[in-house]
């Protein structure tokens, strides 16, 4: 149907796997941590993104997801940059780099904290990471859940797009936290391709059964 | 000198996260910021605390870091001339 | 783009009101508290000397721990609440106490939390020690929230830096005019804490003084704690005032440029405020009153009074509160909010505390002392770590009239 919103695009990121429009694409099951298995991604898909290794580990996982997700849907190429909206959400916040910085701080003889630590204590720096890799202005906001709500993510990505806020918006969810990870984010349009954007179709996007390749 | 120098620049590969860079890669007299290594303005403040957590060294203005961080071997003289 | 609901048989234009409000800080706990010491322009920022803050002096604004005990104790309830959890419920609860017509209890109420930083105070080792570890996660606090004020929903959280407040209200004003819900009562909250001092001072942005606002000699932010809440509706007969506070749209956008710098040009900044005008149909010459961002930072101050003089606001009367309640992180869309309707209410513009002379690279109207003013209209702005920047503006309805 012409002129309704559709997932045009995803990228989903858990157990030392990367599926992209929900087909396996790259897999590091034998790493060491959720920490090497990023970085691993990082070179397999030759990201070259220096930046990339000054990042917190919520931002690294942000980061792999969003550049495959760019690759395979180049929606920087299609709209104007205030047109793309960001709405990304997690459980953990930045509780991961948040205790790091905690631990610069708790004992007195060794109080050292980090400036390059504490710029990443807040979640939406990962907003602000994929913005600046790919030039994304439009609206954004970092919802924190305890677990994905997709009803709710669904019609907010609707009404911005409904009233005229978004063209395209960069929806999902992007955790770290002691060493367990997930990462899905996917692209809605308003086009004739891609699936329908229903909230049936996103538990199938992160379960990895959308069918991209219908169209 | 020349060993402070090395010790400096493994130091702020760590310190920095400069992964994928080797010590050799980094010319004691290439400009820290701008076109040289290209560091930013939380590097800067992240090397503020690399000499205060190594050497002890306070920088309380950060207005004074830019003559100190101009590059590598003037981190050096600068650690060289204050150190207790 | 103005959407139509029918409730209770009237037709809404897509308008939502300010229905209750309420801020906790270290100048109160009543809006009208707060308000008339900022009359007053007297300030919150006094100098701590705490090592469970920092080691050094510290200048900044806390809410009076005695006073939030003894206000929490009325609420009837005992232990198992973190401090912030108490500021939320305590200003949450006089928010509402103030309008007996919201119904805290009705599906179509929904609670929106604003919060950066939450219980996080709790990772500490011994702090943790009082309290399950969940209780670290937002979520959690906000369920918290919820369930001791009786809201059946499962509330929303944004935690967007210091845009977080502002980014709320536009969100329960979105919500609103979607129709599935009729109240909002959005809370934003902070506390002051060692993880936070320390982080600010290692960024060498913490001023040794009470903050100066897009001052000459600024030199740094003072941080600060509190709590606001504002309550939404878009059902006009649970109003109380006669007076309409309307929330007129909002907007936010990224730099694209760096995490931690704002643009140098207040591209960002200036893109939301254009957006925010253009929903509320609002040319700039008719805008009232800026309750600015003005962290007092050199970056900050310098990004706002570009992207404000860029959309031509640079003549209207301009302010920013961070001088009295400090940075209050999450809080601060909000309190700065809530304050700038009272402006509107007792048409006050309330002069910058400590501001003295013009150090900004765009012209702009900073307001200097309190004074009689006719405030029909306010812009307030944000802008925080992460790029994020955004607008939202207030308008009183009887200033123009509107179909």
């Amino acid at each position: 149907m012409e002129n309704t919103t559709k997932i045009t695009a995803a990228c989903v990121i858990e157990n030392g796997k990367v599926y992209v429009n929900s087909k396996l694409d790259f897999a590091a099951e034998g790493s060491a941590t959720s920490l090497d298995f990023l970085k691993a991604a990082y070179t397999h898909y030759q990201l070259n993104y220096p930046k990339f290794y000054k990042m917190d580990s919520l931002c690294k996982l942000a980061m792999v997801a969003s550049e495959l997700l760019m690759r395979t849907n180049r929606i920087n190429e299609k709209y104007a940059s205030e047109a793309i909206a960001l709405i990304i959400a997690n459980g953990a916040s930045s509780l991961e780099i948040d205790t790091e910085h905690q631990v610069s701080i708790a004992d007195e003889a060794n109080f050292f904290p980090s400036p390059a630590v504490f710029v990443y204590t807040l979640p939406n720096i990962l907003i602000g990471e994929i913005a600046i890799r790919n030039k994304i202005k439009g609206e954004n906001t970092f919802f924190i859940f305890d677990t994905f709500d997709e009803d709710f993510i669904h019609s907010y990505t609707d009404s911005l797009m409904n009233n005229d806020k978004a063209k395209c918006v960069i929806a999902g969810w992007v955790d770290f936290y002691e060493d367990k990870y997930r990462a899905f984010l996917y692209t809605v349009e308003r086009t004739n391709e891609g699936e329908a954007h229903t909230t049936t179709n996103i538990n199938k996007l992160i379960d990895n059964k959308l069918n991209f390749e219908r169209n | 000198m020349e060993a402070l120098i090395e010790q400096l620049k493994q130091e702020i590969i760590a310190q920095l996260n400069l992964d994928g860079l080797k010590t050799e890669d980094i010319n004691p007299d290439t400009p820290l910021f701008g076109d040289g290594l290209g560091l930013d303005s939380i590097d800067a403040l992240e090397l503020i605390v690399l000499l205060d957590k190594n050497y002890g060294l306070k920088i309380l203005n950060p207005a004074d870091g830019k003559k100190i961080f101009q590059s590598v071997r003037s981190m050096a003289e600068f650690i060289s001339e204050n150190k207790k | 783009m103005e959407k139509e609901t029918w409730i209770d048989g009237m037709m809404m234009k897509g308008k939502v009101y300010v229905a209750g409000d309420n801020v906790v800080s270290s100048l109160g706990f009543t809006s009208e508290e707060n308000f008339a010491h900022l009359k007053k322009m007297e300030t919150g920022v006094k100098q701590y000397n705490d090592a469970s803050l920092w080691m050094e002096p510290l200048m900044a604004s806390r809410v009076d721990d005695v006073r939030l005990e003894r206000e929490f104790a009325k609420l009837g309830s005992s232990e198992g609440f973190t401090r912030l959890e108490k500021m939320m419920l305590v200003s949450a609860t006089a928010a509402l106490s103030e309008n007996k017509k919201i119904d805290i209890s009705s599906s179509r109420t929904l609670i929106i939390v604003s919060s950066t930083k939450g219980n996080i105070e709790l990772l500490d080792k011994e702090e943790g020690k009082r309290f399950e570890k969940k209780r670290l996660y937002l979520w959690e606090t906000a369920a918290q929230v919820a369930r001791f004020m009786g809201n059946p929903n499962k509330p929303l959280v944004v935690s967007n830096a210091c845009i977080s407040g502002v980014l709320a209200i536009i969100l329960a004003k979105r919500l609103l005019d979607e129709g599935k819900y009729d109240t909002m009562v959005v809370i934003g909250a902070d506390s002051l804490t060692k993880f936070v001092v320390s982080g600010f001072q290692s960024f060498k942005a913490v001023s040794n003084e009470v903050a100066k606002p897009y001052d000459a000699k600024r030199t740094g932010i003072s941080l600060g704690e509190g709590c606001g809440t504002m309550v939404l509706t878009n059902d006009e007969t649970k109003l109380n005032d006669a007076e309409r506070i309307l929330v007129m749209g909002g907007a936010s956008s990224n730099d694209a440029n760096h995490i931690s710098g704002p643009s140098r040009t207040g591209d960002g900044l200036q893109m939301a405020i254009e957006k925010t005008l253009s929903e509320a149909m609002m040319p700039a010459e008719e805008i009232d009153f800026i309750s600015g961002h003005g962290t007092a930072t050199q970056f900050n101050d310098d990004m706002e009074s570009l992207a404000v003089a860029n959309t031509q606001l640079g003549a209207v009367p301009m302010n920013s509160l961070k001088s009295y309640f400090g940075h209050t992180l999450g809080a601060a869309g909000i309190i700065e909010s809530v304050m700038g309707v009272h402006s509107m209410r007792q048409n006050t513009l309330i002069g910058t505390y400590n501001f003295e002379e013009l150090g900004v690279p765009a012209t702009v109207n900073i307001i200097k002392d309190t004074r009689a003013e006719e405030v029909n209209n306010c812009l307030k702005t944000a802008a925080g770590f992460g790029g994020c920047n955004a607008a939202v503006l207030f308008e009183k309805l009887t200033s123009r009239a509107r179909a």
